[in-house]
């Protein structure tokens, strides 16, 4: 579970997150939705510790990010959302480097990689260099990597950029079996039907400010809009520039 | 969690593995690298012998004008390893043959030599020459030899058909005791070999150093990476490690081209031998290994400033010209060693692998402060990394 509170954060002279609240909770696929630079990855980069809030507070599984980052991180998986791999390193290589430094054993890891290549379908480019692999072919190695320590919290930043449908299918079958496995699943992306068609709960963020949250159906009650669409146009010019 | 030490080894395994399998940065660091300082020293050393040994079995060409009146002059010349060249021309024409730089010198001699000669009165010998002319001056003190010790020898003739003893026109002698060892003489060459030695160390770790920094960043894994339950100081000493294993394996190749050249160099010709064997290597190895830690650290912390591998390129090329600076600096002064200057890195491998080229003895005490300076400076820079890996912007 996942409890954001009151996140401040200026960047020099831009105060890119004003005010974001939400909770994220176990068993549910929570989306921040919210145009290009309205403060979806600044907003993760804090839960994930990469940054300071100014003010505020982000507590993973009760546990308090700002003094205790190395046990919050431990808790868990992180698909920023640039996710490079090693191209000298084949796609096994790159997920053993990630899982020896999350302190699993050699055989765990060997064991969780199998379960990753049958469920990704990664049979034929397990063990091949990474160098040329296609964006589809990086993201499922980037995400066994991400994954391969079954973290209990799931964080990914814009996942389904750059897909082509049949990952993109794929990929949503994988974060709906992540949330029915019981994990906490936070994405963003500003991709509208992607949140609506994936996410239990949504939370619309823009300027720097949560301005509806909730299920889709609490939301479109709240501010009274027909779709999802209509719903986060005007949520989004709630909020005066 | 993962203990420290797992999490150091793990980053520097991956590192090695990473860049072992990377061309430019395998050749750069165990091929290119360690053999410019051998093939460099190996044409030096050839071109100076190949000067030296043919300069002393060349014979002198002597042009002379009017070489019928002086024989004796000539035939001692010509027994002296000179070889006459009799010109017919006048003066004028011979300082046009200097001025173009046709001959070196031109001798003449005046036909009144042989009665002055005769009057026991000084014969005259005219000498045209450029002064300004370096190589010309060369032969011209060779000819000055030859002539200095007809002139000796016709003199001390006179004294002895005079009933004098010769020497009483020698009322001192100045004996010359040479202390300069044979490879003390090597040593203006060897000098520049422990250049050669830093520049391997430095450049063996510089691609895997802007790698584990810039290359990072543009791959994009940086992110991932720091988002792992790991502290960022053993992400940087893993890091910093690979860089180290790199310089000290390019340093340990560059060290045996050279011993394996050095023996094949007609160093001897040059009256010289190179104090240069297996001993000698390990101990200026053992010297150079602060040097290491000094230099990835200084990579490391320039490498996490840039955020492209062209960046990084750039910037740690202009770096890598700092530590090689002392060096340069200590052989164009020819610095002696002292223990203040044993405090600076790099001067002080330089000035302690130049002695123990020499065969000289070192001072412990110069060589542990050299270890313990640089180790100091390397801690700093190790700090300071450490420091620039806790910063956000690291991100960017």
């Amino acid at each position: 579970m996942i409890l954001v509170e009151r996140l401040a954060k200026r960047f020099g002279a831009v105060q890119a997150l004003h005010d974001i609240s939400f909770s994220a909770l176990d068993g549910r696929i929570t989306g921040l939705l919210g145009a290009n630079g309205a403060g979806k990855s600044t907003t993760l980069r804090i839960v994930s510790t990469m940054l300071q809030a100014d003010q505020g507070s982000v507590r993973v599984d009760d546990i308090d990010g700002s003094s205790n980052p190395l046990a919050v991180r431990a808790k868990l998986g992180v698909l920023p959302h640039a996710s490079g791999l090693y191209p000298n390193l084949t796609a096994r290589e790159n997920i053993r480097y990630f899982g020896s430094l999350n302190g699993l054993d050699a055989s765990t890891i060997e064991h969780r990689i199998t379960d990753w290549v049958a469920r990704l379908e990664m049979n034929e480019i397990i063990d091949r260099r990474t160098k040329g692999f296609s964006h589809g072919q990086k993201l499922k190695v980037a995400l066994a990597r991400a994954l391969i320590h079954a973290p209990r919290n799931v964080i990914l930043d814009e996942p389904t950029s750059g897909l082509d449908v049949g990952a993109t299918r794929a990929l949503r079958d994988l974060i709906r079996g992540l949330r029915d496995q019981g994990c906490c699943v936070v994405l963003s992306s500003h991709i509208m039907q992607e949140v609506s068609a994936l996410c239990d709960d949504i939370v619309i963020v823009a300027r720097g400010r949560v301005v509806h949250s909730g299920t889709p159906e609490q939301i479109l009650a709240g501010t009274g809009a027909a779709n999802m669409e209509e719903a986060f146009m005007r949520a989004s010019q709630e909020v005066a520039p | 969690m993962k203990s420290v030490f797992g999490i150091i080894a793990t980053v520097f395994r991956k590192e090695v593995l990473e860049n072992i399998r990377e061309r430019r940065t395998l050749l750069s660091a165990f091929l290119f690298v360690p053999l410019i300082g051998p093939v460099t020293f190996a044409l030096m050393t050839a071109f100076i012998v190949d000067r030296v040994v043919g300069e002393a079995d060349e014979r002198l060409r002597l042009p002379v004008i009017g070489a019928q009146h002086a024989p004796n002059l000539l035939a001692f010349a010509v027994e002296n390893g000179a070889t006459v060249v009799k010109l017919d021309i006048d003066a004028t024409a011979a300082r046009a043959l200097i001025a173009k730089g046709t001959e070196n010198f031109v001798l003449i001699v005046s036909p009144e030599v042989g009665k002055q000669l005769r009057d026991g009165e000084p014969a005259e010998i005219e000498l045209i020459t450029d002064s300004t002319n370096n190589k010309a001056q060369r032969h011209v003190g060779r000819m000055r030899g030859i002539v200095g010790a007809y002139s000796d020898k016709v003199g001390r003739l006179r004294l002895l058909a005079r009933g004098i003893d010769p020497t009483v026109i020698e009322p001192f002698e100045l004996r010359t005791s040479d202390i300069a060892t044979p490879s003390g003489r090597a040593v203006a060459l060897l000098g520049t070999l422990t250049y050669f030695l830093l520049f391997s160390l430095l450049m063996g770790g510089m691609y895997l150093a802007i790698d584990v920094t810039a290359g990072e960043r543009e791959r994009g894994s940086l992110e991932s990476l720091l988002c792992l339950p790991v502290s960022r100081a053993a992400l940087v000493f893993g890091k910093i490690g690979a860089t180290m294993l790199f310089m000290v394996l390019s340093l340990c190749i560059t060290l045996t081209a050279l011993l394996i050249s050095v023996q094949f160099l007609p160093l001897h010709k040059l009256g010289m031998s190179a104090n240069f064997g297996i001993v000698v290597a390990l101990k200026i190895a053992a010297v150079m290994l602060p040097m290491s830690m000094l230099g990835a650290a200084l990579f490391f912390v320039v490498g996490s400033f840039t955020r492209t591998y062209r960046e990084a390129q750039t910037w740690i090329g202009l770096v890598l010209a700092i530590p090689t600076l002392p060096i340069v600096f200590a052989s164009v002064l020819n610095v002696r060693p002292s223990i203040q200057l044993m405090l600076i890195p790099s001067m002080s491998q330089h000035l302690i692998a130049t002695n123990l080229l020499r065969g000289d003895a070192v001072d412990p005490a110069h060589i542990a402060v050299s270890v313990l300076s640089t180790l100091a400076a390397g801690l700093i820079l190790l700090w300071i990394a450490t420091r620039l890996y806790d910063r956000e912007k690291l991100l960017g």
